[in-house]
């Protein structure tokens, strides 16, 4: 008990020291202004933070739990599928379709960004959930993507629907350029490559003012449906939409295209991961991220099997820049520094690394959490820090158990081993 | 090609070398012991600028006038704060990941260096901060140069490489020639070994920390103090330059650290002078993309060798 005590003491002074100057001792030009209840009461906080969480601890068994949940691998050994129950997948959607209708405008272009995250998510999931590689540049391609709509649009009048196979196309091969060295590395390698790349990406557009416009950014218009546009007036040389319709003009349209679009592309990728896990190449991908020495010396050739993940989620990312570019109408570099990176990361992270379901939470989560939050906004990205130490700390493999898909032999096919030689041994 | 442009610009590298080589320290060493990328080291750099800051004010609002008392006083107390800060981070968000698997590790260093730029950002506020002039002065070679011809140091530049060489050669000692660096060695070479022998490698590990921390603190010092003037967000760009250092002379290599941060420095420096300012971030991150590559053992480095 006491040395809980003193334990708990000690923390709190080291947390009054630490937040002492920087929270205490704020400064203005070159002169300080003095709060010193601050520090105070945050380490009061840590103080009885730390005791609780200790107390609590030892008290509930969590310390045991703590540990059990940290070890390695737990397959667990249920029997069945390994998603969600049909139930809810049609349950969420006719959400998603219902959604418009229902929730309204505003729901709809928060409900649009979270798509766009989920889409980025669901393509970085690929390179760091199931094949394990920590990319930290993925807005690098989300980035090539987008610039390849917009300048596409700028110099050679490129449509929307041409930008986007052509920008999945050019992110999947940069992402194959900078991979195809890279992977070769020591895996930490990678993350700072990607890191850099995402950089050079970033400050190229930045500086490079006479083709991408620098800082200023570049105009992007809207997507047209089959010739027909969304503007009031055609500004395309298309029709408007709502005239070929005979129906009253309305913004509504835009966002009700661009929602139900991404929820056709991200039905499809969602379907597309599903697969490619249960085939060859995802388990190979699965298995190098859980032990890359072990595959290689079972014949997987680790360079192009990485290569692939890593180009497909550099694909993905393109396409999500397409979209990204559309919504805007506008782009500029500022859209891509390496927080985005990080934000994406932290969706797959939080979703539990390599779980699709987790990744679509999480992207939800992480995308209306903050627009329900607008009062704290302050604290948004501290809190995604804190979340993705915590989850590192806590839980490591996701908040959700993962169960990896199995095959069952049904019970009467089941060979009774024994037996069976000895009726071998008896026919012969 | 003047020479005193080249000379400049020779001066220039140097000074910004010797604090890339500073702050490379920390990566180097904690890669060499853990073998991992400390990515919040950018961010504890960052926040050695802060301290220093706030205590350069704390001085003047004692009214402290003495030049080289005030930043003897502001370089221990930020040295050790920052030192502080180090070591909490390692006991916050690796320790508890010692045995996770690789990706973990990384993933909770993107979280801190997150936590700490906002925490900055939240108690110090957004915009940029600055400290007054302290050292003023300036060397010119030759000194009876008229107009563009002659090669500027400032005292703080001088004070800069002085500075860097001293804790370089300290830090040095210590790993050569006590028994705590005979301990670092030990457990950087092999971890378990080390243990067995009694060495308490969890509390060498958090040394390190220290250790590299504390350098990143002199550097965050002097640069502070050279240039005037930061802002919560000046981590990233220069954790990675001075990683890059780090893998430049070979990461796990003290000496590799120093010497790839003066290389980095002078090859930035005289792309910046001679080739194209804009292009000198895209230029040092593509050396760094490139020795990654084609030598990622550096200069001074072992090739890694995977044991099964």
């Amino acid at each position: 008990m006491s040395s809980r005590v003193s334990r708990a003491l000690r923390v709190a002074v080291v947390a009054l020291l630490l937040f002492a100057p920087i929270t205490g001792l704020v400064l203005s030009g070159y002169q300080l202004s003095i709060h010193w209840q601050r520090p105070l009461w945050l380490a009061a906080a840590v103080l009885v933070g730390y005791f609780t969480l200790s107390w609590l601890m030892q008290h509930l068994g969590w310390l045991d739990r703590f540990a059990a949940s940290r070890s390695a691998v737990q397959p667990t050994a249920t029997i069945g599928l390994s998603g969600p129950r049909p139930v809810w997948i049609g349950a969420a959607i006719l959400f998603a379709l219902l959604l418009p209708f229902v929730l309204g405008k505003y729901a709809v272009s928060v409900a649009i960004l979270a798509l766009i995250y989920l889409l980025l998510g669901l393509g970085l999931n690929i390179v760091v959930g199931l094949a394990g590689l920590l990319d930290l540049g993925f807005v690098a391609f989300y980035a090539v993507g987008a610039y390849t709509y917009a300048l596409g649009y700028h110099y050679f009048h490129l449509s929307f629907w041409l930008a986007l196979p052509l920008g999945a196309l050019l992110a999947a091969l940069f992402g194959m350029i900078l991979g195809f060295p890279v992977l070769r590395l020591h895996g930490d390698y990678l993350a700072i490559v990607t890191l850099g790349f995402g950089e050079i990406i970033r400050l190229v557009l930045n500086n490079w003012v006479s083709v991408t416009g620098g800082p200023n950014g570049v105009s992007v218009p809207f997507p047209t449906l089959l010739g027909l546009e969304f503007n009031r007036k055609a500004k395309q040389g298309g029709v408007p939409i709502h005239e070929f319709f005979a129906v009253e003009y309305s913004s509504d349209h835009r966002s009700l295209f661009l929602y139900f679009l991404l929820l056709i592309v991200v039905a499809l990728l969602i379907l597309m991961v599903i697969r490619l896990k249960r085939m060859p190449i995802g388990r190979a991908w699965e298995a190098l991220r859980e032990n890359e020495v072990a595959c290689r010396s079972l014949g997987i050739h680790h360079v192009t099997v990485k290569l692939s993940a890593f180009g497909l989620g550099a694909m993905v990312g393109g396409v999500g820049g397409v979209f990204f570019a559309a919504l805007q109408g506008f782009v500029n570099p500022t859209s891509f520094t390496f927080f985005e990176s990080a934000y994406i990361l932290a969706i797959v992270v939080l979703g539990g690394m390599g779980s699709t379901t987790g990744v679509i939470g999480a992207a939800l989560l992480l995308t209306v959490l903050p627009e329900l939050l607008r009062d704290f906004s302050d604290y948004r990205v501290l809190s995604v820090g804190i979340a993705m130490v915590l989850m590192m700390v806590w839980r490591p493999r996701g908040l959700r158990q993962r169960r990896r898909p199995f095959f069952v032999i049904p019970a009467q096919d089941l060979p009774k081993a024994p037996v069976a030689v000895s009726q071998g041994v008896a026919e012969q | 090609m003047d020479i005193y442009i080249v000379g400049q610009q020779l001066v220039n590298g140097l000074v910004l070398g010797s604090t890339y080589g500073l702050i490379a320290v920390g990566y180097t060493m904690v890669y060499g012991i853990i073998g991992m990328i400390n990515f919040a080291h950018g961010e504890i750099y960052m926040i050695s600028a802060y301290l220093t800051a706030i205590f350069l004010a704390l001085a003047s609002y004692f009214g402290l006038q003495s030049v080289p008392v005030v930043l003897l006083l502001v370089l221990f107390a930020t040295v050790f704060l920052t030192a502080l800060y180090g070591w909490s981070v390692e006991q916050i968000a690796y320790r508890p990941l010692r045995h996770s698997n690789r990706l973990a590790p990384l993933i909770s260093a993107i979280g801190i260096s997150l936590i700490l730029q906002n925490y900055i950002r939240i108690s110090q506020g957004a915009r940029n901060q600055g400290v007054p002039p302290v050292l003023d002065g300036v060397w010119r070679i030759p000194s009876s140069a008229i107009d563009q011809h002659f090669i500027q140091i400032t005292y703080l530049q001088s004070l800069i490489v002085v500075t860097a060489l001293a804790s370089m050669a300290l830090l040095t000692w210590i790993i050569h020639r006590t028994a705590l660096g005979r301990a670092c060695r030990a457990t950087q070479q092999d971890r378990i070994m080390a243990n067995l022998l009694g060495v308490d490698t969890d509390r060498i590990i958090s040394v390190v920390f220290v250790m590299g921390a504390a350098m990143a603190a002199v550097a965050g010092m002097l640069v502070t103090l050279n240039y005037g003037s930061f802002d919560f967000y000046i981590g990233f760009l220069m954790g990675i330059k001075a990683f890059t250092a780090a893998v430049l002379g070979g990461i796990g290599s003290l000496p590799g650290a120093m010497l790839g941060g003066v290389v980095l420095g002078l090859a930035e420096s005289f792309f910046a002078g001679f080739v194209n300012s804009d292009y000198k971030d895209v230029f040092a991150f593509s050396l760094l993309i490139l020795f990654l590559i084609f030598r990622p053992s550096g200069f001074l480095g072992v090739p890694e060798v995977e044991k099964v």
